[in-house]
């Protein structure tokens, strides 16, 4: 558990891809101010029929089991006990942050009085039967274990920093402005850099304790974002409908975290031009297809239990999407039951990227799909409501973009043969 | 290394799907009844479709008094740009009570009446994360409470019957349902102002035994009338708003709905997984042991490596 197994990313921070971020987050942004000056109507096509929209499927339901890469391989990592694994493990918890913030953000943009959310920490007002009270207190308490998670690499920057950026701009300030540098600045700097000094060798000596919360944690609220639709008995859609719900939704957010590491991995060494993980993708991939079994049979099992298999082949409407997640997921874990694919990046890539789609449209067929009220309603999301979504899913992979250049958060790269091939991907590009 | 740790791991996984068979095989045996105790003693009415003419006095009675307590509000048809009549088109967050015409041919037809059906195990109340949704133990009123209330919505989510609804064009929107008029009319003439309005009697305040009783005589006395069936007296655990009607209940859009109640289902799941906190906080110390011996183990290994690179 060193910290020097990661290293900040040297590159520019101002891209284009920046700037094309930036704006859909601007965008973004603006119509949640114009959500709470008019109210949810204003800008979503939810209604009492359809009282969840985009917000609450994509944001919480998908965007947190996309976000459980921090929690699949903490447990591949700390309770499997494969600590080569570990210079991986920064950047997952990096987007386990961002995943779990913003669909915290995006519940307060969704609930109509977000106010009174202090209600939750008032215990009179606990109200252990519902799921959802589970559900927040546990997203809560995990967005700050990550965080927690997280703060080895905001220390380790803040011991070694010279504050460049700060000391230019208090220049430029006192050039442009006259104003003088605050007395005391430079000493007020080092007793931070003194303090991160002294809280990491003793945050290194608990974090295992807070990790294993980061275990916890996501294994109860996981399950209960399934539990959330037990009690829709009349309007979710029997394909769906089963005393299994937390269980599926628990092994579901494992195989997508798994999943999501490998598309993370691949993508961010495409994009910032470092070397494949090869040999770490392949050894995360061998887990996928065990769990998928696992939750392939559970659902057969339940469905022939319940008597729904003929629903399930009846090819309706229900039943194409169903038999749609289904197959995604099937397909993709037997292309990873081949050793032969495990080694090939560009599988390793198709097989992940099939597993996710096809386990986040499992969410969404619980959520959204297979959610019915009755006659006379139906949803599909506004486009304000829409950008209000990729404008918060912009600003999350804005926020990973800029932080893995301003901290140590992607794997060291080790041998002179890794430096090489940077170094030439860096020249062709 | 790998074999003990990935047994170790699959057995975590079974004992969280141990708890979930256990929940699961809970259900199978328990009876609809069981868990939760219908009280006939709380307060309810009773709707005779048959009786009703459909004038919507009680409508306009509801918004009266209610207008003020309950943030309701005049809705305006389309044609109609003066806003001369109240014509709410469904439940809304401007309307808590309303009264539709299914007609299925000249000759068959029926009004019915929307408004909250007080459930004796209400989905609302049990699903919400905050205890805005309360049932009042001692009339069986399902009140809301809009202080608490963070707007989440779960209750509409919930409610089989699709009553609870959301102020979607306000900045500060709040629930709206039927709670029996209980801080307006009940407390100073107790009854409902649409009881109290109805001219009819197509609306009957009272107990709910009382209220059973008098359903059973009508339909032992007038069997003609009416389909054999009192709607709520068994649906979802029982409802405290009963329903008397001559055509198929599902027709009137009061759907066919089983016995036991929903959240008599979901509560037992989460109540066996999360039964006195223990599963968790012992998914916590194992994970604990594990991850502090593999740390340790770990750390010897790297100290050995050491050595040996100095030698």
């Amino acid at each position: 558990m060193s910290h020097d197994e990661f290293q900040k990313h040297n590159a520019k921070i101002l891209t284009p891809s920046f700037v094309v971020l930036l704006t859909l987050t601007v965008i973004g942004f603006a119509l949640i101010a114009v959500r709470f000056i008019w109210g949810l109507g204003a800008v979503s096509n939810m209604s009492d029929g359809y009282p969840w929209g985009i917000w609450i499927t994509y944001d919480v339901a998908v965007g947190t089991a996309i976000a459980c890469g921090g929690y699949a391989m903490a447990i591949l990592i700390y309770i499997r006990n494969k600590m080569h694994y570990h210079p991986m493990i920064r950047s997952a918890i990096l987007t386990s942050v961002f995943g779990y913030g913003l669909a915290g953000f995006s519940v307060m943009v969704d609930v109509g009085r977000p106010w009174n959310s202090y209600n939750f920490f008032i215990p009179s007002k606990w109200q252990a039967n519902s799921a959802m009270f589970e559900v927040a207190l546990c997203v809560m308490a995990y967005t700050n274990v990550l965080l927690l998670e997280f703060l080895p690499a905001v220390l380790v920057t803040l011991e070694k920093t010279e504050w460049r950026t700060l000391q230019r701009f208090m220049d430029m300030l006192h050039q442009r402005t006259g104003i003088k540098r605050p007395e005391r600045m430079d000493e007020r700097l080092d007793s931070v850099k003194e303090l991160a000094a002294w809280l990491k060798p003793r945050l290194d000596k608990v974090l295992i304790f807070v990790i294993v919360l980061g275990i916890t944690l996501p294994t109860m609220h996981q399950s209960s974002l399934g539990s959330l639709l037990l009690i829709a008995s009349t309007k979710l859609h029997p394909l769906w409908h089963t005393g299994f719900l937390p269980l599926l939704f628990l092994i579901n957010c494992m195989y997508i975290g798994y999943s999501i590491a490998i598309l993370e991995s691949v993508i961010s060494s495409y994009a910032f031009k470092r070397p494949f993980e090869t040999r770490e993708l392949s050894g995360v991939a061998n887990i996928i297809p065990w769990l998928t079994v696992i939750w392939l049979s559970v659902v057969i099992g339940d469905l022939a239990w319940r008597g729904q298999l003929a629903a399930a082949l009846s090819f309706d409407f229900y039943s194409c999407f169903f038999l749609l997640d289904f197959s995604l997921v099937a397909v993709g874990s037997l292309l990873l039951f081949s050793g032969r694919k495990r080694q090939s990046v560009r599988w390793l890539f198709i097989s992940a990227a099939l597993i996710v789609l096809g386990g986040a449209l499992y969410r969404f067929n619980v959520y959204l799909i297979g959610f019915n009220p009755g006659k006379g309603w139906h949803y599909f999301p506004a486009l304000a409501e829409l950008l209000i979504t990729v404008g918060i899913v912009a600003f999350e992979i804005l926020g990973y973009q800029v932080l893995v250049k301003i901290l140590p958060v992607l794997p060291k790269l080790h041998t002179r043969e890794q430096l090489d091939v940077r170094q030439g991907l860096a020249e062709k590009a | 290394m790998a074999k003990p740790s990935r047994r170790q791991f699959l057995k975590l996984m079974g004992a969280t799907g141990a708890a979930l068979l256990v929940g699961r095989g809970a259900r199978g045996t328990a009876g609809a009844s069981e868990g939760h105790q219908v009280n006939n003693d709380t307060i309810g009415m009773l709707y005779d479709a048959t009786k009703c003419v459909g004038c919507k006095a009680c409508m306009s009675a509801c918004k009266r008094v209610n207008s003020d307590y309950g943030s309701l509000a005049f809705e305006k048809a389309k044609f109609d740009s003066d806003g001369l009549w109240d014509a709410p088109q469904d439940l809304s967050g401007s309307t808590r009570t309303l009264i539709k015409l299914f007609k299925e041919s000249d000759k068959k037809w029926s009004y019915v009446k929307y408004s909250c059906m007080h459930c004796q195990k209400p989905s609302c109340v049990s699903v919400c994360p905050v205890s805005a949704m309360t049932r009042d133990p001692l009339t069986g009123t399902v009140d809301y409470n809009k202080n608490t209330c963070i707007g989440c919505r779960y209750c509409q989510v919930a409610c089989a019957f699709n009553i609870p609804k959301f102020q979607w064009d306000k900045a500060i929107p709040q629930i709206v349902k039927c709670d029996l008029c209980k801080n307006t009319n009940l407390v100073k003439k107790g009854i409902t102002a649409c009881a109290e309005t109805c001219p009819t009697g197509a609306i009957m305040f009272g107990k709910r035994k009382e209220l059973l009783a008098e359903a059973k005589t009508r339909l032992k006395n007038d069997p003609d009338r009416y389909m054999d069936h009192i709607y709520g007296e068994k649906e979802v655990g029982g409802t405290n708003h009963l329903y008397l009607a001559a055509m198929p209940f599902n027709k009137l859009g009061l759907p066919v709905l089983k016995d036991e109640a929903p959240a008599e289902f979901s509560e037992k799941i989460q109540h066996t997984i999360y039964k006195g906190f223990i599963a968790p906080v012992a998914l916590y110390g194992t994970l604990c042991f594990v991850a502090i011996k593999n740390m340790k183990k770990e750390q010897a290994a790297e100290g050995k490596d050491h050595k040996e690179g100095h030698k």
